[in-house]
């Protein structure tokens, strides 16, 4: 076991796979020699060489329209979007080409591309740099959305977003980034995609969450533990598809539950997992299931970031209103 | 068989006036600038090399947020800017804080852009221009179209925009000159080459060996220019705006540039990928020290008269970031009431939680 960061355990497994998969290439706008502006791709091109690990021209739609030709060419593209605000240049190559070659042609190509982005609020950057757009991409049939929230889960979900035959989005986000250190093997290991973790037990109330908010839950739970209160909180790590077994389990045995996103609270995943749980266990519930989501505006970039973005105090707000329903 | 592109590259050479020397080496092509209008260049540039300097002071010390260095492009974006009216506008990309700010935004303003305050945007009457933009190459394409209304409402001005060498690949690039070129609307496209797209050397963006060669599949005017010598940049604005005016269509302007800093203050280390041989060659060409010798030999500028613009560069910014400081925060609210004309009944709710989380 070593100890990494999950920038680390990113690279590592990016390494693991280009040594295993001739393959597998690495490329995006700084990636090369410049290792990523947040040192992802770091050494990957001296180890690998410019034919394996190579910088793009500066263009997502470019970026993107390269991994579906490649893929069409045999090769299992890992690219990088520099930050995920600018993944709306790149929409038509990812929704309108990449999502849909399975069903477009029958089932007889595929694009076994995983689009790498760092996202996610907290880390002070300017406008259109830290947009949780995960929401977007999980509206897109024909992707899968991973997003992991320790070290541990960075690497085996890279490993099998990777290996997966279908196009996957592997939204890593930035506050988690160098944030803290675990545990995580050398050897390669790879974490099934669609499954859900119960990042911690508890009998009174169900927390759902995913990357960084895992970790508020994970703080309002400890919290939450000094008024007797045992929260669940289950870290889905795959947004597309959901593992509703592990979360209707978990309602089952709770009856009460809060959805927890950074993203704002208009259309989102919280929505869309809320509306499942009341159309698979309404009998189950002993209160409204409550959201915690930021407002409803552009993300506050820079100025009233700490006031817009949900915290661990909004978690156990929502927590006790559903206790005391 | 007759292939072109040799032909079209070799037609392309490096435009200047003013050698590293502060020599003048085209005197056909000197721009007709009064004395007081070359000391007030001058000025500018001096005046942003210093407000560069202390910008990035500031970010160090937490007191301001993104911020992309200038020092090196100071001939090609004020060269620019100065060849415009007033009635231009500037679309400017995230390094060109300067052109605006000499296009009229006050100085507070511009520095709470840097931190995300949406005051910093509110641009008072009269200084044309949109906020920089974030998103590489997007503005090339909505500079046609604020050309193009400019044509339809029978203005005499242009619509003048920025990106890098990087931005030269989004198809947003092509996209702007062509449809701009289609309408003969009155465009200026100015590539600033500083020769890195953050980390990216321009050998391998493209294999064109100029960037003002794309002009060409446009169909529209292109120009290479020495962007570290004004007075040839100021030259080829003034002529390509002319001609844009005068109904004769769009021209892309390259300018061969250097940043001497990193890409912005969040953490990039050039270091990684330029050498330091790189730096002082293109240090050598620094476009203040020409343009000091060149007005020192005319005997238009001493260090007396240098001096005096930093003192009054350094009193400015001060109590700009002074003005910067008592300016009300940015609440959550504010955003909200920025979203749309008017408040959405979901908003309203919203606005209500927060106002409460706020007045805590």
């Amino acid at each position: 076991m070593a100890q990494m960061t999950m920038i680390q355990a990113i690279t590592d497994a990016l390494r693991i796979e280009l040594k295993n998969d001739e393959n597998v290439l690495v490329f995006g706008e700084d990636v090369g020699q410049n290792g990523g502006v947040f040192r992802a791709t770091e050494g990957l091109q001296d180890q690998f060489g410019e034919d394996r690990v190579f910088d793009t021209p500066l263009a997502e739609s470019g970026i993107g329209g390269l991994a579906f030709g490649l893929a069409m060419q045999g090769f299992r593209p890992v690219p990088e979007i520099q930050f995920f605000g600018f993944v709306y240049e790149a929409m038509d190559a990812i929704s309108g080409q990449i999502a849909r070659i399975r069903y477009r042609s029958g089932g007889t190509q595929n694009a076994p591309i995983t689009i790498r982005s760092p996202f996610g609020g907290g880390v002070h950057t300017p406008e259109l740099h830290a947009d949780s757009l995960e929401g977007l991409m999980a509206q897109q049939p024909g992707l899968k959305v991973v997003i992991p929230s320790t070290p541990y889960d960075a690497k085996g979900l890279l490993l099998a977003s990777i290996r997966d035959n279908d196009p996957v989005v592997f939204l890593e986000h930035m506050k988690l980034y160098r944030s803290f250190r675990a545990e995580v093997p050398e050897e390669e290991y790879t974490i099934e995609l669609g499954k859900a973790d119960v990042k911690r037990e508890g009998s009174d109330v169900t927390l759902v969450a995913y990357g960084a908010m895992v970790h508020s839950c994970l703080k309002a739970a400890e919290e939450l533990e000094k008024d007797g209160i045992q929260a669940e909180v289950i870290d889905l790590r795959t947004v597309m598809p959901i593992d509703f077994e592990t979360v209707l389990k978990s309602v089952e045995k709770t009856n009460r539950v809060v959805v927890v996103q950074e993203a704002q609270r208009q259309a989102g995943m919280a929505s869309h997992i809320i509306a499942e749980i009341q159309e698979k266990a309404i009998l189950h519930l002993e209160a409204p299931v409550l959201r915690v989501a930021a407002p409803d505006t552009v993300y506050a970039f820079t100025q009233a970031e700490e006031v817009w973005l949900p915290n661990y105090n909004d978690i156990i707000e929502r927590v006790n209103q559903v206790i005391n329903f | 068989m007759k292939r072109t592109l040799e032909n079209i590259e070799d037609q392309f050479e490096t435009f200047q006036i003013l050698n590293e020397d502060g020599k003048i080496i085209n005197e056909d092509a000197m721009p007709d600038l009064s004395d007081d209008e070359l000391k007030e260049l001058m000025h500018r540039m001096v005046y942003t090399r210093i407000l560069d300097q202390r910008s990035i002071a500031l970010n160090r010390q937490g007191r301001l947020g993104f911020y992309a260095p200038t020092a090196g492009q100071e001939a090609s974006q004020l060269g620019t800017q100065y060849a415009l009216e007033k009635e231009d506008f500037i679309l400017p990309a995230y390094r060109d804080v300067p052109q605006i700010i000499w296009h009229g935004l006050p100085l507070y303003q511009a520095f709470l852009f840097s931190r995300g305050h949406y005051h910093g945007n509110q641009f008072p009457e009269g200084v044309n221009a949109l906020s920089p933009q974030i998103i590489i190459g997007a503005q090339y394409v909505q500079t046609a179209g604020v050309a193009l209304g400019m044509k339809k409402r029978g203005q005499k001005s242009v619509a003048i925009t920025y990106t890098g060498d990087g931005g030269t690949s989004q198809g947003d690039f092509y996209e702007g000159m062509n449809f701009a070129g289609a309408y003969k609307a009155p465009a200026i496209f100015v590539v600033q080459n500083n020769h890195f797209a953050i980390s990216v050397p321009v050998e391998k963006q493209t294999a064109a060996k100029t960037l003002a060669q794309k002009a060409v599949a446009a169909g529209i005017e292109g120009i290479q220019v020495d962007g570290m010598d004004v007075l040839a940049v100021y030259a080829a604005t003034k002529d390509a705006r002319e001609r844009a005016v005068n109904g004769e269509g769009p021209t892309l302007i390259e300018t061969l540039t250097y940043r001497y800093g990193p890409h912005t203050m969040a953490g990039d280390d050039p270091t990684r990928y330029r050498t330091e041989d790189l730096d002082s060659e293109w240090e050598k060409k620094d476009p203040l020290v020409r343009f000091r010798k060149f007005l020192e030999n005319k005997g238009l500028w001493s260090e007396d008269e240098e001096n005096k613009v930093i003192d009054k560069a350094k009193d400015e910014i001060k109590a700009a970031i002074k003005k910067a400081d008592e300016y009300p925060k940015q609440k959550v609210t504010d955003l909200m009431e920025n979203m749309y004309e008017e408040l959405p009944a979901h908003l309203q709710e919203q606005m209500e939680e927060y106002k409460a989380k706020e007045s805590k």
